[in-house]
């Protein structure tokens, strides 16, 4: 069969979303954030909001996500994405604001700004892709890399006696009243991509209640900083990362998930 | 007349805020400009005009949230004294990079570090000359009374947007602290919606989507950023310098002092001439853009400059800039600094001793 006969609208069962920029991903071939990317735009798509739509880019892989995705962005200093996030919100409560944030943002140089902003309990959402490495900067260690994790800055191994221990920054805010769900999600296969997607649409249409914070953490993966293949990044991600980042909803219209 | 009140420089920085259609103060406390931010929460501004009014978790947050805000092409702006600002420096070296519109309020105090609450003029270098990281300049206002506190916010907004570039009101201690009469202009309206072409608002269907960011990764193309920011700021050094001449006409001698420092000369300008010392005040009230030009002029008839801050030096620094085409007129610096105020009398005796006027 001649590829021209396939290639049909009959025959279409997906597109990417208008959403997305045709501009050349400059993400890693194997990298999550492509798939974390699309998923918040089809769920702006979806829910019709791209007009009432602001997002905030980070410091790190993502710095320049505005070039993907085709909302109104600002692009934030390291760290403080979720308080721009804020100052957007504050002046026009009526639009839908999100920050899309890596685990060296969030989680380190960004902690106060993500600690505050989530007990104040601001009506924002914010994505947290958690690959437990600095992927921009050639594959540092990250408040969240894990136990005996080998970085360029732990070639040795992550030491928690000297280094600290991953942190669980997503435990750690659902524990604050500001948060009304906490989520952590994983996108490396459809069946999880289908699960992120849900929770991402739960997140923005909470906006709407003005009942609080909408966090997402999705645990991906960093295959080039990883030094390994995608697929086996992939499985690394399940049988090393899981464990100590475990998927699910950890905080439910504003109260925690019993496990 | 406008309504007049007797306030602190800060309350009347905050009043004036409110008055001049601010949509939203993002701040953190510090001594000696924390009247500011308290004043606006009692005056409940979300009630009279509908401003958004703050307290972040810290300095950085807060110039973080005065970037979102001025980013949605609203009127935002922050107030701190010098530790604080020096916090700031990230978020308002970004907000250059991205052309941001802000007003930034600095009620100096004495450095370095923790140093003291008491006023100084130290932070000169860091408000002229950048103070953050890359080459930007800030709009500087400098304040010499509650009244300018006042009118210099109104003021401050207005270039903020003229240039789409954050406005700095150097202000201290002093003039935070002190009270005075002021006069306050109406009421501006707040607008909902300032309609800034550039603003992140929600990309609609009528225009590209709007992208707020001082990121280039091609160092070409940053050049080309840096380009138009410095045409940006000869455009203000051609059309935005200010400053106040007070007998200039047959002075000999002039000083060159701004805010705090400028009143204390005005008394030492009445000692000097009682002595028969011809002694003469140019005042900027623009730090950047400087006066050169109208100091440059002056020296060409002056025997000596005498630049007089609170500080170890620092503007002495621009005043002999301006006057390199007249090096035979001798420029000296004097100042009390740490927080030490210096006396009117002190002055004019550094006055007389610089340039032998003893008699």
């Amino acid at each position: 069969m001649d590829v021209k006969e396939i290639i049909k609208p009959e025959n279409l069962v997906y597109s990417k979303t208008k959403l997305m920029t045709d501009n050349i991903l400059s993400y890693c071939p194997g990298c999550g954030h492509g798939t974390a990317h699309r998923l918040v735009m089809e769920v702006i798509d979806e829910m019709g909001i791209q007009s009432e739509t602001i997002g905030i880019a980070p410091v790190g892989c993502s710095v320049i996500a505005y070039d993907f995705m085709n909302v109104d962005m600002i692009q934030a200093a390291h760290g403080r994405a979720s308080a721009v996030a804020v100052g957007v919100k504050r002046v026009m409560p009526e639009k839908f604001v999100f920050s899309y944030q890596g685990d060296g943002d969030l989680a380190a140089i960004g902690t106060t700004e993500t600690i505050h902003t989530c007990n104040r309990g601001e009506n924002i959402t914010i994505i947290f892709i958690n690959n437990g490495i600095y992927g921009m900067t050639g594959g540092q260690m990250a408040p969240t890399s894990i136990k005996g994790m080998t970085t360029s800055t732990s070639p040795y191994g992550r030491d928690v006696s000297t280094m600290g221990n991953p942190l669980k920054m997503t435990e750690l805010v659902a524990q604050l009243p500001g948060t009304y769900y906490v989520t952590r999600q994983a996108v490396h296969t459809p069946n999880y991509v289908r699960k992120a997607k849900k929770a991402i649409r739960h997140a923005f249409e909470l906006q709407k209640l003005n009942k609080g914070l909408g966090f997402v953490e999705i645990v991906s993966n960093c295959n080039s900083g990883w030094k390994m293949t995608p697929v086996k990044a992939n499985k690394w991600l399940e049988e090393n990362m899981f464990p100590i980042f475990p998927l699910g909803d950890i905080k439910i219209d504003g109260k925690l998930v019993n496990k | 007349m406008g309504e007049l009140k007797l306030m602190k420089g800060n309350e009347a920085v905050a009043e004036a805020a409110i008055r001049a259609g601010c949509d939203a103060y993002f701040g953190y406390p510090i001594t000696p400009q924390s009247e500011v931010i308290e004043y606006l929460m009692n005056e409940r501004p979300e009630q009279r005009t509908g401003m958004v009014v703050l307290q972040a978790e810290s300095e950085l947050a807060a110039i973080s949230m005065v970037y979102g805000a001025a980013s949605a092409g609203k009127k935002a702006m922050t107030s701190s004294s010098s530790p604080g600002i020096s916090l700031k420096q990230e978020g308002i070296s970004y907000m250059c990079g991205a052309e941001l519109p802000c007003l930034i309020v600095n009620v100096v105090r004495g450095g370095p570090g923790l140093g003291t609450i008491q006023p100084s003029q130290a932070d000169y270098f860091q408000s002229v000359k950048g103070g953050g990281h890359g080459d930007y300049k800030l709009l500087v206002l400098a304040p010499a009374s509650v009244q300018e506190m006042s009118d210099f916010v109104k003021l401050g907004f207005d270039l903020a947007f003229k240039y789409r570039n954050p406005v700095l009101i150097l202000s201290d201690g002093i003039i935070g602290q002190m009270m005075e009469k002021v006069e306050f202009f109406d009421q501006v309206p707040r607008a909902d919606n300032l309609k800034q072409k550039w603003a992140v608002t929600g990309k609609t269907a009528d225009r590209e989507r709007n992208i707020v960011t001082s990121l280039d990764l091609d160092a070409y193309v940053n050049e080309q950023r840096n380009e138009r920011l410095q045409a940006k700021y000869r455009k203000m050094e051609a059309e935005e310098v200010r400053f106040e001449k007070i007998n200039c006409d047959d002075a000999e001698y002039l000083l060159v002092a701004y805010g705090s420092s400028a009143r204390i000369c005005k008394k030492t300008i009445q000692l000097a001439r009682k002595k028969g010392i011809k002694v003469g005040l140019l005042r900027p009230i623009t730090l950047f853009p400087f006066p050169s030009k109208q100091i440059a002029e002056l020296a060409k008839k002056l025997k000596g400059i005498l630049s007089v801050e609170m500080s170890a030096g620092q503007m002495v620094e621009d005043v002999l800039l301006a006057t390199r085409k007249t090096p035979e007129v001798p420029v000296e610096h004097f100042g009390r600094f740490g927080g030490v105020v210096h006396g009117p009398e002190e002055v004019l005796n550094a006055l007389i001793e610089k340039f032998n006027l003893a008699k």
